[in-house]
């Protein structure tokens, strides 16, 4: 990037501006992987938001004794399962538990886990190490296993879908927690920081309007990636029977629902085990590209 | 740009900064670095001070420190008549904006994700300087104009202006609130030659037009402080080894210090240039972790006597305002 320099005295202007969005865009869509994940993306959510429009049978709807377990046909485009109920109607109101669980997951986490880690990071000393020990606790234990023991702590209290996304939120706070904490370390010691300081800033000014701004495009990525890894712990959870109540569509119970029938009618399986790779993957590759798209590294070169 | 009053507004007492170096899980305190080690001056309203040294000698701790971005070990700093060395926060935001502070870096000085505009206008809300939203971007379109950028750039973000340009939106923010303190901290050295001229006749400009307004002008090079400053202090490993009315410094240089550090400035023209006699100061700055007994610049000192390694020369007055800390002088 050639920079013009302007040495008269006088009213200078501006370089060209150059469209940043423009250059996202760019360095998004080049990969054609990225773009299908993001096609994937698109597809869940409306299928999740839709569901009722594009769902050809009611899912909680109990067919008659005939109905059970059918193939797949042209009546049900794949198939019944045990008690007669459309797997595809069951496949798409299976997206929004898995949306829902993802989003909510990963919104009330970040309320909670990002001004954690800017508050352990901008203050440092005694309050740093005791947010920063306490979320390094949390993360001893594998992500699945805590929200095991907290969905069955929490049953007691609350009801299906919220038990996942409170034990899943908790989960992942410090994975949060961490990320913001050294983000901010890093950002804290540039020289509009000190800036503010030196016009009076309030702390709480200097955190929320100057750090967690510059601390925003990584956190995007993380959240995107974390979405895919929720889903799939959500999809693990019901799997292993913790949390959606039947009759609630989810593809982890479809699983388990479905692999009793391994053999013989694998599309009850199998659908809903393809859905949930796929939407990790997609997922996961639109985080790769929204880092590549939103590193600064790369600005000005593409 | 003689002082226009003669009283002041900064008076800065044996002033201390010594940073501890801890060591181990208990953070036990095993040294200090005297990085501002006993520095005295006085400001008269309206005037600059020019303050240079090598990189390290304390120059920008000391411009730090009496903005109360730390915290001083010890000294006072009299601020328009009242003492801000151990105010609380709180008491220091109202003075806040009476002071201000220009970079040297103006890419890391302003937030990336803000627009010029909010850049600049940020201490008038800070410190509810204005009253209506109108009124703000009035202040804001001023201040614009003032350090000569077109305000029709306020909606820009920092990477969309120039080095000189994001140093003049850096001039801009600290002039907001009508400071009548300005700390410079080396505002040109990261700068293209020719904008460095901008930078400084803006300032200077300023300082014309603003009446009372006052400049700490902290820089490393002579040749620019010559032309700001009034007055000059030359400052040694955390000390101030020679302060005194700019002209005199650099006619008549008395501390072998400052010296050897005119003699270093080139002279433009190749004849003079040719015959110019340098002195050569043998070793390195030594570390303020450990400085040298006595006065600190005995070990690199041409006129060293051993009586200089025993006592720590005191800033005293050899007339017309002319401060110099050496027993030889």
């Amino acid at each position: 990037m050639v920079e013009k320099h302007t040495s008269d005295i006088g009213f200078s202007e501006a370089p060209v501006r150059v469209s940043e969005w423009r250059r996202f865009r760019r360095v998004f869509f080049e990969r054609k992987l990225v773009t299908f994940g993001l096609g994937v993306l698109v597809l869940l959510v409306i299928a999740a938001f839709f569901a009722p429009l594009l769902a050809p049978y009611d899912p909680y709807e109990l067919g008659d004794a005939g109905e059970s377990l059918l193939q797949p046909s042209g009546e049900h485009l794949m198939g019944t399962d045990i008690l007669g109920r459309d797997t595809l109607s069951r496949l798409i109101y299976g997206a929004r538990t898995a949306l829902m669980v993802g989003f909510i997951s990963v919104t009330v986490a970040g309320i909670i886990g990002i001004p954690l880690g800017i508050i352990a990071g901008y203050f440092g000393g005694v309050l740093n190490m005791v947010i920063m020990r306490a979320m390094d606790a949390l993360m001893c234990f594998p992500m699945l296993l805590l929200a095991l023991f907290l969905a069955a702590v929490l049953k007691e209290y609350f009801s299906g879908i919220w038990v996942v996304i409170i034990a899943l939120s908790v989960a992942i706070i410090p994975g949060y927690a961490r990320v913001t904490h050294g983000l901010t370390l890093s950002i804290k010691e540039n020289d509009y920081i000190m800036a503010q300081r030196a016009m009076g800033s309030s702390n709480s000014r200097v955190m929320f309007r100057h750090i967690l701004p510059n601390a925003f495009p990584p956190l995007i990525v993380l959240v995107t990636m974390q979405l895919g890894a929720l889903i799939l712990a959500e999809a693990g959870l019901s799997f292993l029977g913790i949390g959606i109540d039947p009759p609630g569509a989810a593809w982890g119970a479809m699983v388990w629902d479905g692999y009793r029938y391994l053999a013989n009618n694998p599309v009850l399986w199998l659908a809903p085990g393809i859905a949930i790779a796929l939407v990790v993957f997609a997922f996961n590759i639109v985080g790769d590209g929204l880092r590549d798209a939103l590193d600064p590294r790369l600005r000005g070169l593409l | 740009m003689s002082p226009q009053q003669d009283d002041a507004i900064l008076d800065v007492k044996d002033l201390k900064m010594y940073f501890p170096v801890t060591r181990g899980i208990l953070r036990r305190k095993v040294a200090d670095v005297k990085a501002v080690d006993g520095v005295t001056f006085t400001l008269k309203r309206g005037e600059t001070l020019g303050l240079v040294g090598e990189s390290g000698c304390g120059k920008t701790t000391t411009g730090r420190c009496v903005l109360r971005l730390y915290q001083p070990t010890a000294g006072q700093i009299l601020f328009e008549g009242e003492d801000i060395s151990s105010l609380s926060e709180s008491k220091m935001r109202h003075i806040r904006s009476n002071m201000a502070l220009i970079f040297q870096d103006p890419y890391s000085s302003l937030d990336p994700r803000q627009s010029a505009g909010s850049i600049v206008g940020e201490p008038l809300k800070i410190h509810n300087w204005v009253g209506s939203q109108s009124e703000y971007k009035d202040r804001v379109e001023q201040l614009f104009r003032l350090v000569s950028l077109d305000p029709s750039m306020i909606d820009r973000f920092p990477h969309e202006f120039s080095g000189g340009q994001r140093q003049r939106i850096g001039v801009a923010r600290a002039l907001a609130c009508e400071p009548s303190l300005i700390i410079c901290d080396e505002p040109i050295s990261a700068l293209d030659v020719s904008i460095q001229a901008q930078i400084i006749n803006l300032l200077e400009e300023l300082q014309e037009g603003i009446k009372g307004l006052t400049y700490l002008f902290i820089a490393h090079d002579l040749s620019v402080v010559r032309h700001i400053s009034d007055r000059v202090a030359v400052m040694y490993l955390g000390r101030i080894v020679e302060i005194t009315k700019s002209r005199t410094l650099y006619e008549n240089p008395l501390h072998p210090y400052t010296k050897a550090l005119l003699s270093a400035v080139p002279i433009a023209d190749p004849f003079v240039e040719e015959k110019r006699e340098r002195i050569i100061l043998k070793g390195e700055v030594p570390t303020p972790l450990n400085p040298p007994s006595g006065c600190s610049f005995h070990p690199r000192c041409f006129m060293a006597v051993p009586e200089c390694s025993q006592v720590i020369p005191p800033l005293r007055n050899v007339g017309d305002g002319h401060q110099v800390a050496c027993i030889r002088v």
